[in-house]
């Protein structure tokens, strides 16, 4: 279904061209209605959607209770968070962006942070209600919640339980105490063992485990000791990160002024590697460039997003991806909600969305991020997907024959067949050495065949 | 620089615009008196100053030499202060250095002249003075200005006493048989032992000791007797307004909104505005706009024309470059320019400089006075080449050949021998450094030539040096393990046999042309280990190995890997950071197109630069 909502989404933009894929900043204030037309042109009803219209949500909870070191995402750690305006105002926005988005069906939803599990339960239920309400809400649905091992008492767990969540991703990072220090984490390794099985009691099979790699003077032993306990802790699911510095994080800072060593490049392959061996021979398969699952444990939602599919967010920061149809639009935008949750909130108060930026996909970005984004997993970017982004460039017009993604092939790390292209595992974790020369013959194929087209098209 | 001679020289101000459209034909001498040609202001009361009282016999054509710091600019604000040239106050310090990288710094890099008048028993007195610079590189600017004197002063401090350049500016001044006036300056200093330095005088100028003034150009001790001095031992210039016109252009600048304007020691005849002269080097024709004296600026005895866009700004940087270049060279003839071009680099220019001040300089003046920067590569030397192929000579022209790029080095087999060009080097220095500095010469291949005690402590010792063994940073060395004590000069010592080789650059099996450098045999394995070291930093890792090698013809002497990524690839890549991440690629993506590929490799164009580029300064 949401094959056949795309395609008109592609047939419009071929109408449309280029005209709207032009990037808008919603004014401040109350000019927001106007501010979200600034796009397109109402007075020119487009096609509506062929098809029933589906989405994933996110829902972001910015508040944490302590800033881990490594952490650069948009959360805040406040004194006291007024939950009843919070929980209204995520209700609230679902609901318009979901309207917006002429969202029929949620495939999946994803609370994420922050930390969604200081979250009270009925706040989460009030969220899925809330979506229920304007669309279908299958039963069956994923719906992930990210906890936090000091946030993940039995009580509270069953509680999310109640409230429709079926999936539990724990931020256990490390089964180190050291490690948890160093990473500023609020939890002990006792205490995430302690969450996790309780997770897996009341969530199994769907349990999720995050891990962090690569920290500053970790040894491979160490790493090879952390993952074999996590084994023997974990469901059929793991997430393997490997620490990225982020600038303006307290880690970074260290590191940059030489206080923690800098691990080497060198190091950081041998811990992914053997990372990935060790989870093989436990039956783990990597589905994505950092995720493992076993008896098909898979995460749809996050699925989604590497299959370039739509999705809506809404809370404080969040992203999302999809055609607001509601509005007279005709092309995926990208779209950022207001970060801070204050100013957010008065947003979705006075315009019912605190959308902050949005910016028209043109055919072509959709489809760099179709590549970019597909390479990460092992199915690849298959040709039934790229058809539907891109009808009139083949996968194998694009990459076949000689150029970049041939040279590739044949080195070993780029495999194109008749089902899709996609990384081999040798490849994998070169990924983003492979993009740029994909990329750049991307961009030059598709320009010969808009050439080929006449260019008259953008200007209809 | 050889035509000094005892002349008239004072100075007047020429401007000098594009040749003039009138029909060619024999130069037109004007041989009217000097009393009919100008008029002339003084700085002070912009009153009429009548040249006909000042015949050549009350006219003193002087310099100031000295060694860096030993207070050569301060002694010319004193001198202008006392003639009543510039009003007395605090803030008369390096009035003659004009240019903003003079001040800066500190140094004198221009020849800068003034018009002095001075009242001595009862005669006027017209004493032009040029100030001249003290570092080793601008010995050039020095030997200019002198060409256009009869005397010079000789400064030497009173504490450091006699450095290397006070040696190298006695023989230029003594050579070019010039009065010389030694002055011991900077004698109110706790330290001050004029009378040893009086003695080194002596031994090493065979100057008697009581020819020397002692004085303190700072507190303006004895200044008085200076300006005596100049006037009794200092020749007046031998001068006929009769004759045809014969002048020196000794300095030159472009004015954004003048024009070209020289500074001319005239030999004989007259000038004034109208005037059309002719370049005797160029066979040019010129007209005269404007005539006038330095007291230290110009003053001009007539209204400016503007002379906007003589020369356009263009709209690329090239022809920005190009244009400044042009100028600042007219102010700089030292310089001299050839077009190159090369693959990493772009089109640009070999420049040549007598040293790595003087390129700084040079540098910073294109940065200041014209607003353009540009790229340094380090220095190189320009080598000869003896042929002996029959059919190399027959292409040349010559059996002798120069060589300024490494691609255009002949094969050892078609030579009979290489020659690189050397100096002669002149260290004075406190004797308990001795034994450092002679290590630090045979290190960079120098010869010796003579040691001598210029007193109990300090030593005088000279040098053959292959040119490219000071020209980058020998003069830092000798400075660091001397304390700052030791002193440096040099001059030009010809060229001489040298075992010179051709090394390249390989990537990965691929020579890169704008790398390759001629270098001696014995250095060859150290610089090129410091270039792989430095390419191996500036490449970016690749998804495969990168060999790094210098070679001399098939063998290699040097050689880093730079190993392939085994892992690129970011870690978490949900929903809410996309945007940022694309960005990123597509940059990256577009990137490559700005890649110069070497093989299979890909090296960012700046790459080259970052290896070509001086080292900043530790």
């Amino acid at each position: 279904m949401a094959v056949r909502g795309l395609r008109a989404a592609l047939g419009a933009m071929a109408v449309r061209g280029l005209r709207a894929a032009l990037g808008a900043v919603r004014p401040r204030g109350t000019g927001c209605a106007a501010g979200l037309r600034s796009a397109s042109k109402p007075s020119e009803p487009g096609p509506e959607p062929a098809g029933p219209v589906t989405a994933a949500l996110y829902v972001h909870w910015p508040y944490c209770r302590k800033h881990c070191s490594y952490c650069s995402f948009n959360k805040y750690v406040v004194p006291a968070v007024d939950e009843a305006a919070v929980r209204a105002c995520l209700v609230r926005e679902t609901q318009t962006l979901l309207r917006l988005g002429h969202v029929q069906s949620v495939t999946s939803v994803f609370f994420g942070g922050g930390t969604p599990s200081l979250a009270a339960p009925h706040t989460i239920a009030a969220v899925l209600e809330a979506a229920a309400e304007v669309a279908h809400l299958p039963a069956g649905a994923e719906v992930t919640l990210e906890a936090n091992p000091s946030s993940a008492d039995p009580a509270r767990l069953a509680g999310f339980r109640a409230a429709g969540v079926n999936r539990l991703s724990l931020g256990v990072q490390s089964l180190d105490d050291a490690e948890l220090r160093l990473l500023g984490r609020e939890h002990t390794a006792a205490e995430a063992r302690a969450a996790a099985e309780a997770a897996r009691k009341l969530f199994p099979g769907r349990v999720s485990l995050d891990l962090i790699f690569g920290l500053p003077g970790q040894s491979r032993e160490a790493w090879a000791r952390g993952l074999e306990a996590a084994l023997g802790l974990c469901d059929d699911h793991l997430a393997l990160y490997q620490l990225t510095l982020e600038r303006g994080t307290a880690l970074e800072a260290q590191v940059r002024r030489g206080v923690l060593p800098e691990p080497p490049e060198d190091l950081l392959a041998d811990l992914y590697l053997s990372a990935r061996a060790t989870l093989a021979a436990a039956g783990f398969h990597q589905y994505e460039v950092s995720n493992f699952a076993r008896k098909g444990a898979r995460s749809t939602h996050n699925l989604s997003y590497w299959r370039a599919e739509q999705y809506v967010g809404v809370g404080p920061g969040a992203h999302g991806r999809f055609v607001p149809w509601g509005e007279g639009g005709r092309l995926r935008e990208a779209r950022v909600q207001t970060p801070h949750p204050d100013t957010w909130m008065r947003e979705v108060r006075s315009c019912g969305h605190g959308t902050r930026r949005r910016a028209a996909l043109s055919p072509l970005e959709l489809l760099q991020e179709v590549l970019a984004l597909g390479l990460r997993t092992d199915e690849g970017v298959t040709q039934q997907r790229w058809g539907l982004f891109s009808p009139r460039l083949s996968l194998e017009a694009a990459f076949g024959a000689s150029g970049e993604a041939r040279e590739l092939q044949e080195r070993g790390w780029l495999r194109l067949n008749g089902r899709a292209l996609r990384c081999t595992p040798a490849g994998l974790p070169l990924l983003d050495s492979l993009l740029p020369a994909l990329l750049c013959q991307l961009r030059r194929r598709w320009n010969a065949v808009e050439e080929e087209d006449g260019g008259g098209r953008g200007s209809r | 620089m050889a035509l000094t001679g005892r002349t008239v020289s004072w100075w007047v101000r020429l401007l000098w615009p594009c040749p003039v459209a009138a029909p060619r034909g024999p130069p037109v001498w004007l041989p009217t008196g000097l009393e009919a040609c100008q008029r002339f202001y003084s700085s002070r009361d912009k009153e009429k100053i009548d040249m006909s009282a000042y015949p050549a016999e009350s006219i003193r054509n002087f310099s100031i030499i000295a060694h860096v710091d030993h207070g050569k600019s301060t002694l010319a604000d004193r001198l202008l202060e006392i003639t009543g040239t510039i009003a007395k106050t605090d803030r008369n310090k390096q009035v003659l250095d004009k240019l903003q990288v003079e001040r800066e710094r500190g140094i004198t890099v221009k020849a800068q002249s003034a018009s002095l008048f001075y009242n001595f028993k009862g005669v006027n007195y017209l004493l032009n003075l040029i100030d001249t610079p003290g570092h080793v590189d601008f010995s050039y600017e020095v030997s200019r200005s002198l060409s256009a004197c009869q005397g010079v002063l000789l400064v030497v401090d009173a504490n450091e006493g006699i450095q290397a350049q006070t040696v190298a500016n006695f023989y230029l001044a003594f050579e070019a048989q010039l009065a010389i006036i030694p002055v011991v300056n900077k004698i109110d200093l706790k330290n001050a032992d004029p009378e040893r330095v009086e003695k080194q005088i002596e031994k090493l100028f065979d100057i008697p000791v009581n020819e020397c003034i002692r004085i303190s150009a700072k507190q303006g001790t004895n200044i008085e007797k200076v300006l005596e001095k100049v006037i009794e031992k200092i020749p007046p210039p031998q001068f006929n307004t009769t004759d045809p016109l014969k002048a020196l252009v000794f300095d030159s600048t472009f004015d954004h909104y003048r024009g070209v304007i020289a500074n001319i020691a005239i030999f004989g005849g007259e000038i004034q505005k109208g005037h059309k002269i002719v370049s005797a080097h160029t066979n040019k024709r010129y007209e005269v706009n404007e005539v006038g004296i330095l007291t230290p600026n110009e003053q001009p005895t007539h209204k400016l024309e503007r002379r906007r866009g003589m020369y356009p700004v263009d709209q690329t940087e090239y022809n920005n470059l190009k244009s400044a270049l042009e100028r600042l060279t007219l102010n700089d003839s030292s310089v001299t320019i050839h077009r190159d071009s090369s693959l990493a680099l772009g089109a640009g220019w070999r420049l040549g400089f007598l040293g790595l001040l003087h390129m700084e300089v040079f540098n910073q003046r294109l940065e200041q006075e014209y607003n353009t920067s540009v790229i340094l590569t380090a220095p190189t030397v320009p080598y000869k080449a003896v042929l002996s192929s029959a059919k190399l000579i027959k292409e040349y022209g010559n059996s002798e050949i120069t060589i300024i790029n490494p691609a255009q080095f002949p094969d050892k087999h078609s030579v009979s021998e290489y020659l690189e060009p050397t100096v002669l080097g002149t260290i004075v220095t406190p004797q308990e450094y001795i034994r450092k500095i002679i290590v630090l010469c045979q290190d960079r291949r120098a010869v010796q030539k003579e040691m001598l005690y210029i007193d109990e402590h300090r030593v005088m010792l000279k040098y053959l040096f292959p040119l490219n063994e000071i020209v980058v940073d020998f003069y830092d060395a000798l400075k660091s393990l001397s304390s700052g004590y030791a002193s440096f000069d040099y001059e030009d010592a010809g060229y001489q046999p040298a075992d010179l080789i051709k090394m390249d650059i390989l990537i990965n099996g691929n020579p890169i042309e704008e790398l390759a450098t001629i270098i001696h045999n014995d250095k060859a394995y150290a610089t090129g280990k410091f270039l792989c070291e430095r390419l191996k930093d500036t490449i970016p890792r690749q998804l495969f190995e990168i060999a790094i090698q210098a070679a001399i013809g098939k063998k290699i002497i040097a050689r880093e890997t730079l190993k392939a990524y085994r892992k690129n690839v970011v870690a978490k890549c949900y929903g809410g950071d996309i945007t940022r991440r694309m960005k990123l690629l597509k940059r990256q993506a577009e990137g490559k197109r700005l890649m110069r590929k070497i093989g299979n490799v890909e090296v960012p164009r700046d790459a080259f630069i970052r290896v070509l580029k001086r080292q900043p300064e530790k």
